[in-house]
């Protein structure tokens, strides 16, 4: 309350305004994955989007990045509207790629194999031409925790968080203002996850680089956002600064969520009873069947 | 005791460290036993142990035995009758378990055959049966569906349904929830609980997820690099935990609703490459000292009833001492 409102503070940094993206499936089905999905980020700041397999989280990131386009609603960056435009040009797209940066689940399959993680970070370097910059990869690898050993090696002769950690290291080559992880740390260990999770900390502390996050796993999202959206079934059926909405949950679907989650004293057969107690939210679409 | 394993140590060729290492794990009838551990760790080596479906090239040292059954010297239509009707499993994901071509009626009606309890008519009426009890509703038209016809988790109930088929002893569950969303998840965990306290079935429940180990199962065994490395009762896992690798687990993974700082371990898991002759977890442990890294592990008992493998524990040291006392009077 007493902090001095700054003017990053006043213009927040990223603003999703009524995202909406309807898919048509086979047959007259359509599915609506994401409905007037509204949300700000300030610099530096930290927004978890969670929610369970169908809810629509994915298809949120994809349209914050640029993967998937609206069909309605904005998705702006220091009050540049990115979904704006059909055509556009090779510089334009790399400035909108500046912007925010995405990590995937398996990153496996999003480093190309044939590269060792210097020439990964290379290319994606001399694409937004700052090729030569011998000293910034180098202080990228160091960044993110790699070694001479795993700078010269390939995604295969890596382990998994090695892999995830070089990602890291190229969505944060460009520099960018958002980075949006997409359950970027639900396929390593435990042991692994949470050197991941230290690693985004102490970035965002050192670079106000804010984190939209996306898991299902709420336990991870209290460690590492301070706003949280919850969606089910394409609509955001609550969001609030996690700390209040873990504690003290107003939506019916947020609390049997927190219910389900193994916990000391946990009974699972309470959790279902409680879900039974539940009011169907959301929209069921198509012929997507729940049990 | 139901399951029994005792001393299983699982060597491949060529592999620098053992797969499982002086494995000892008890499972009773109507018990939920937890085996937690990373990726690597064996546990599911120990599960393929229990149905004998370890690699060709693998030599297997000890003795596993369900209901008194040597599993591992077993051969032919024993064996056969082991796996298809004392020991069921029930894997990570539902639909790598189904035939995408395949109604589910045939799935479960196939597996009734096989018991050879059942003719055509009967085993159809059984899996009605099967599937109202694992809680999916309007089972006859279930049976005419295909498995894309289906969510996740209630392809996971027909696995289940499959896997009761048979009415087994023993139930092998290795991540049969990790795939599964939270809600979905409790709803399983529960219908696996009640089916086993209905029948005393008994069950190894294999997961990654400590607390979900610790909340859900009477007993838990937690396994690193082959080796089981502590071992006692669910609920005391979250506060009485005495083996490095265990608390380290603990303090590495977000807890919903305490916020604390998490502390990772430092380093990875050791793979099949790397050998490792004293304690395994030596490398990454805080409080390891040299002589660590020339102990071969073994359990000691704690005063609390559980147990861990641990060199610094103050009551493997005494244990040492009097061992040492009584060989050197």
């Amino acid at each position: 309350m007493t902090t001095p409102q700054t003017p990053a503070a006043a213009q927040p940094l990223l603003v999703a305004d009524g995202l909406r993206k309807t898919y048509h499936l086979p047959g007259k089905d359509t599915l609506v994955a994401a409905n007037d999905v509204s949300f700000t980020l300030p610099t530096g700041g930290s927004i978890g989007i969670v929610g369970e397999s169908g809810s629509g989280k994915t298809t949120v990131a994809r349209m914050l990045v640029g993967l998937v386009r609206p069909d309605a609603g904005t998705v702006r960056v220091d009050g540049r509207d990115r979904t704006a435009g059909r055509r556009r040009g090779r510089g334009e797209r790399l400035a909108r790629a500046r912007e925010i940066q995405m990590v995937f689940q398996d990153p496996y399959l999003s480093l190309d194999p044939r590269l060792t993680a210097r020439q990964c970070l290379a290319t994606s370097l001399s694409l937004h031409d700052a090729a030569g910059a011998q000293g910034r990869i180098e202080e990228l690898l160091d960044r993110v925790g790699l070694g001479s050993r795993e700078a010269a090696a390939r995604p295969h002769e890596m382990s998994g968080g090695q892999q995830q950690r070089l990602a890291i290291a190229r969505a944060l080559a460009v520099n960018p203002r958002v980075l949006v992880l997409d359950e970027a740390v639900a396929a390593l260990d435990v042991s692994i996850q949470s050197q991941i999770l230290r690693l985004l900390v102490d970035i965002r502390q050192d670079t106000g680089l804010a984190l939209v996050f996306i898991s299902h796993d709420l336990a991870v999202v209290q460690h590492v956002t301070d706003e949280t959206v919850v969606m089910r079934r394409g609509t955001v059926v609550e969001q609030g600064p996690t700390e209040r909405l873990l504690t003290a949950p107003e939506n019916a679907y947020t609390r049997a969520l927190l219910a389900a989650v193994p916990r000391r004293g946990w009974d699972p057969a309470a959790a279902v009873r409680d879900r039974g107690a539940a009011p169907a939210g959301g929209r069921r679409s198509g012929k997507a069947q729940e049990d | 005791m139901l399951l029994d394993i005792d001393g299983l140590t699982v060597q491949l060729p060529g592999a620098a460290r053992p797969l499982l290492a002086d494995v000892s794990l008890r499972v009773a009838a109507g018990e939920v036993v937890g085996l937690v551990g990373e990726s690597g760790s064996g546990k599911s080596t120990t599960a393929k142990a229990v149905l004998r479906v370890l690699p060709d090239d693998a030599a297997a040292h000890g003795r596993v035995t369900v209901a008194g059954a040597d599993v591992l010297t077993m051969t032919g239509s024993a064996l056969r009758e082991h796996r298809a009707r004392r020991v069921a499993m029930i894997h990570q994901n539902p639909r790598s378990a189904l035939n995408p071509v395949h109604r589910v009626g045939d799935f479960l009606v196939e597996r009734l055959l096989r018991t050879g309890d059942h003719d055509r008519r009967t085993a159809r009426d059984r899996a009605v049966e099967l599937l109202d009890r694992v809680g999916l509703n309007d089972p006859a038209r279930r049976l005419r569906q295909y498995p894309h016809e289906m969510s996740g988790g209630m392809l996971q109930r027909v696995v289940i349904a499959g896997a009761l088929a048979a009415d087994p002893d023993l139930i092998l569950a290795d991540e049969s929830t990790s795939a599964l969303d939270v809600t979905t998840q409790a709803e399983i965990l529960a219908l696996l609980r009640d089916l086993g306290r209905r029948r005393e079935t008994g069950m190894l429940f294999i997961t990654h997820d400590l607390h979900l180990a610790a909340a859900y199962c009477d007993r838990v065994y937690v396994m690193y690099a082959g080796r089981i490395v502590e071992h006692r009762t669910g609920h005391s896992l979250f506060d009485h935990a005495r083996h490095p690798y265990t608390r380290g687990l603990l303090d590495c993974s977000p807890e919903l609703g305490i916020s604390r700082p998490l502390r990772p371990i430092p380093g990875r898991p050791p793979s099949l490459a790397d050998r490792a002759d004293g304690c395994p977890f030596a490398a990454r442990c805080p409080e390891a000292e040299p002589a660590c890294e020339t102990w071969t592990p073994r359990a000691t008992e704690l005063p609390d009833g559980g147990e861990a493998a641990c060199r610094r524990l103050p009551e493997a040291a005494a244990a040492t001492a009097g061992a040492t006392a009584r060989n050197n009077p």
